[in-house]
């Protein structure tokens, strides 16, 4: 921990606002290209949508030269250029709709994507440390098991296309499992940071794993559980492996331990199988994965084969945007929204798209790697990796390498649930990087542990 | 905690490398197979908004692609739909492109041949429309029409080519069909017509003059015989040979009769030239054991038989059997036994004579034009082979000319010009009515227009002169169209 000391402290917020104006000119560029391809004309909505995206980001970037000087400066501008890139394919499939721009759902993502940032600056504003989250690690607790059940409940949850992840109030719907991630991440550590030592320490070694003693596993088998229980009653899978790797994931980051890794993988395996066994719309999720093409699958449903045309027809290079039918697919602007990119920009612009995801969790992980505290480690990473395996999830869902899910592609999907859930996430992330990257260690922190920490880190690395 | 974070974000890397690799596979090794998938509403949605290449006869639109109101922007209409059905084919949004040009030269008319990628190019930085290649056909309206309106509604086929330059002037094959049927918008008419033509006994989708079941040649092919014979340097037309009432077959019981079950000449014995001017079965029967199989099967083969042949739509290869003993040899020389022709080779064949012995490769498209009508790519006639000396050919030109002035096919005579043609009748099921056949070319001296003519099921059992009644009225009418008369 001594080298982020040796650092010369930068801020690094010049350098975001460039990259921030950057990413507003490219999402402007994408805008005008839809316009012009799509109507021939100049786009009407440019300066709405373009302004308001602009003055979203740079509200969002003063803020942090006021409350996070020090906050890593990768961050907001990948965010705000994968929110405006999704902002353009909306809008697209708006004009392919023929909906105007007052119906339009561009104008609505847009709103949600400011509601999203005044949510994040507030929680950037409020939370003046991440530690004091961990307070809250059994309020967190609650309310995170208490999201995930909530479409269950009579008259409020809803069945959208089979899954039940959604709540309905009124005219609002809500994926609540968005806002779980973040709040089941925080319990996680918290809950982690206190309990690591048991876990990690007892134990007997078997074939070069060292087992958990049989009441350690009680939380693993609880989360194991949970996760059943939303594929089960929810019936959706990708809601289900995203809770259950993110707490396999951050268990393992806690404990450094591969032998949870291995439970939990065959925990996961072993109860996604007995209920493939057990239920038929798992059976079906699973023949509209294995056989897309055949009949019997095509007669469920042929969103999948769509969604695999549209790509295919992109190719390397795609369409153009504005230039494909990405609306012949349903969902095509939220789940299905990376077959439309694939389609109108090609292999190699989904490969550019995947990379700032890739950028993004990068940028957490380190955040992780630098913050000192146990807890904001946790979090840090967790966060991070929910992202991940969120975009594994989507993504794989829609080219077949997995089961299709319902879930939303973080920040590019149309989705007021989604943006909210997600710009908190990276507020989150911005305050654990503001205080990683902070030049002064806090006394208190710089203590015997992290020194112990650092000479492990010293054995470990090759 | 930092060495899990790092291995960790190893698991993250490998994630998204199974992201990037599946997303390849889609977009880049399966995405050819993905876009040729029948249901694959995009690649079918991208054909349909573009313009669609126009097949012309003599600058007037049979086939053609309107502007339409629905999801599909354009429409294929066919102003002449049964008078060219066979030619244009169909375009159908369920069934696809066949049965003609449509399918045959589909690359060209949708724009996505090779062929035009300089087009494209041009197109998409001028930022024009871009749309599909016209094509300007080798059809002779006047003679389409006449040899559509004489077939009437018989069944069978007519083919009429140029000689010199092996141009398709004529191509109609009945029944036809009306392929506006298939190319409409509706879905279920589309459907309810595609069953309706499938289904119907009579095969209107059939395009008998390429293609089809193709036919036994009949008497036409004595032209190959005593072509063989004469290029032998054997005989000449003047020579004498055996025409008896009957003829006997070695190795087996069975003979071989003329049809009036007369001698073909005094004595049985007659010439060449008379042979083929009474269509004498026994002498030609006579004349192919002399020739030899060897000598028979080159001989039809340089006239093209068993040769592929593309005009652009494939034609079904004629054939000769590949080993025949002698009475097979004797009844294939008469074009029985399982010889079998489409009109097409037939035509090729009266064509060849026409032109010196030389075959010309047969083709439908004179030009491809782009979206202006400027003309791409336009067709040069091609020599296939030699199929008979200039000598051989003018004798044979003589015989067919004594054919029509005074033999089977005095009914294609046209008063001032003089016609050359055989007639024929073929034998293709027991108890059947044999097809009526008439080739020919015209003028003889000069050849602008050679015919072949088939008619089926319409001979009268036995009666040689049937094809000429049938069959060479037909003839007739298209060769005036084209001559001009």
């Amino acid at each position: 921990m001594t080298t982020i000391s040796s650092y010369r402290p930068r801020k690094g917020r010049n350098v975001e606002l460039v990259l921030l104006l950057l990413a507003v000119a490219i999402v402007l560029l994408a805008y005008l290209n839809v316009g012009l391809a799509v109507n021939d004309a100049f786009p009407p909505g440019l300066l709405t949508h373009g302004l308001g995206l602009l003055v979203i980001a740079l509200a969002f970037h003063l803020l942090l030269r006021w409350r996070a000087s020090y906050a890593d400066p990768l961050l907001l501008p990948i965010v705000t250029l994968l929110n405006g890139l999704g902002l353009v394919m909306i809008y697209r499939l708006d004009l392919a709709h023929g909906r105007d721009l007052a119906q339009g759902l561009a104008l609505k993502q847009l709103t949600w994507s400011a509601l999203a940032v005044a949510i994040a600056a507030v929680v950037l504003v409020v939370l003046r440390d991440h530690r004091q989250l961990r307070r809250y690690t059994y309020t967190a607790a609650a309310v995170g098991f208490a999201l995930l059940v909530l479409p269950l409940v009579p008259g409020l949850g809803r069945t959208v296309y089979g899954s039940r992840i959604w709540i309905g109030l009124g005219p609002f719907s809500f994926q609540p499992g968005e806002v779980a991630k973040i709040v089941l991440a925080v319990f996680f550590a918290g809950y982690l940071v206190q309990t690591r030592d048991a876990l990690s320490l007892a134990g007997r070694k078997v074939l070069g794993l060292t087992l958990p003693r049989a009441r350690d596993l009680g939380p693993i088998l609880v989360a194991w559980l949970a996760s059943v229980g939303v594929l089960v009653f929810e019936k959706d899978l990708g809601s289900s492996l995203l809770f259950f790797g993110l707490f396999v994931a951050m268990l393992y980051v806690a404990t450094e331990r591969k032998s949870w890794i291995a439970i939990g993988l065959l925990l996961f395996c072993g109860g996604a199988y007995v209920a493939y066994l057990l239920f038929g719309h798992v059976q079906q999720r699973v023949l509209l994965w294995l056989h897309t093409f055949s009949p019997e699958a095509l007669h469920v449903s042929d969103q999948l084969a769509r969604g695999l045309m549209g790509m295919a027809n992109g190719g390397l290079l795609g369409t153009g945007l504005g230039r494909g039918r990405p609306d012949l697919t349903y969902f095509a602007e939220s789940d299905f929204i990376v077959p439309s990119f694939g389609e109108e920009i090609g292999l190699f612009g989904l490969f550019a798209l995947f990379m700032l995801y890739v950028l993004l969790v990068e940028r957490g992980m380190r955040t992780a790697l630098g913050v000192r505290d146990g807890f904001g480690k946790l979090l840090a990473a967790g966060l991070s990796f929910s992202v991940a395996l969120q975009c594994f999830v989507v993504v794989g869902g829609v080219t077949r390498v997995i089961p299709l899910t319902g879930l939303t592609m973080p920040f590019l999907s149309y989705g007021g649930s989604s943006l909210l859930a997600n710009w908190s996430l990276v507020a989150l992330l911005l305050r654990i990087s503001d205080h990683a990257r902070r030049p002064v260690p806090e006394p208190g922190e710089a203590g015997p542990t992290s020194t112990g920490e650092a000479r492990t880190e010293v054995v470990r690395m090759r | 905690m930092n060495a899990p974070i790092r291995r960790l974000f190893t698991v993250v890397a490998m994630l998204f490398a199974a992201l990037l690799v599946s997303s390849t596979y889609i977009q880049f090794v399966q995405a050819k197979e993905l876009q040729q998938r029948p249901d694959n509403r995009r690649t079918l949605l991208a054909t349909y908004g573009r313009e669609r290449g126009q097949v012309l006869v003599d600058g007037s639109a049979v086939a053609r692609s309107v502007p339409s109101n629905d999801e599909l922007k354009w429409l294929r209409t066919y102003p002449q739909a049964r008078l060219y059905s066979h030619v244009t084919g169909y375009y159908s949004f369920t069934y696809g492109a066949g049965g003609g040009l449509e399918g045959a030269e589909d690359p060209l008319l949708s724009g996505q041949s090779d062929k035009l990628f300089y087009r494209r190019v041009t197109d998409m930085l001028m930022g024009r429309q871009p749309s599909g290649a016209s094509l300007e056909l080798t059809i002779n309206p006047a003679a389409q029409k006449a040899a559509d309106e004489a077939l009437g509604n018989q069944r069978g086929a007519v083919v009429a080519l140029d000689p010199r330059t092996g141009a398709i002037l004529a191509l109609v094959s009945h029944p036809a069909y009306d392929p506006g049927q298939l190319s409409g918008h509706n879905q279920s008419t589309v459907a309810a017509a595609w069953k309706r033509l499938n289904a119907d006994p009579t095969r209107p989708m059939v395009d008998r003059a390429i293609a089809g079941d193709l036919y036994p040649p009949g008497s036409t092919f004595k032209i190959v015989t005593a072509a063989a014979a004469l290029s032998s340097g054997k005989w000449t037309e003047e020579s004498v040979i055996p025409g008896p009432a009957t003829l006997d077959l070695p190795q087996t019981t069975v003979n071989l009769p003329n049809d009036d079950h007369q001698p073909c000449g005094p004595g049985g014995k007659t010439t060449l030239l008379h042979a083929l001017q009474v269509s004498c079965n026994t002498a030609f029967g006579w004349l192919g054991m002399q020739v030899g199989a060897d000598d028979f099967r080159s001989q039809a083969a340089k006239f093209g038989v068993g040769d592929p042949l593309q005009v652009p739509m494939r034609v079904t290869p004629s054939s000769v059997p590949k080993t025949l003993n002698l009475p097979q040899l004797a009844q294939s020389a008469i074009g029985q036994y399982d010889v079998r022709v489409t009109p097409l080779q037939v035509a090729m064949i009266a064509a060849a004579v026409g032109n010196h012995g030389v075959v010309m490769k047969p083709y439908l498209v004179q030009s491809v034009r782009g979206s202006d009508l400027e003309v791409i790519e336009s067709t040069q006639p091609e020599q296939v082979s030699q199929a008979v000396t200039p000598e051989v050919a003018s004798a044979l030109t003589r015989m067919m000319e004594a054919v029509v002035e005074r033999g089977t096919g005095t009914a294609a005579q046209i008063p001032g010009v003089s016609v050359a043609g055989k007639t024929g009748t073929a034998q293709h099921a027991k108890g059947a009515a044999p097809h009526a056949w008439f080739t020919s070319f015209a003028p003889a001296d000069d050849p602008k227009v050679a015919v072949a003519v088939v008619v089926e099921d319409s001979g009268r059992l036995g009666s040689e002169a049937f094809g000429g009644r049938v069959a060479a009225p037909i003839a007739k009418k298209v060769m005036e169209a084209v001559i001009g008369r």
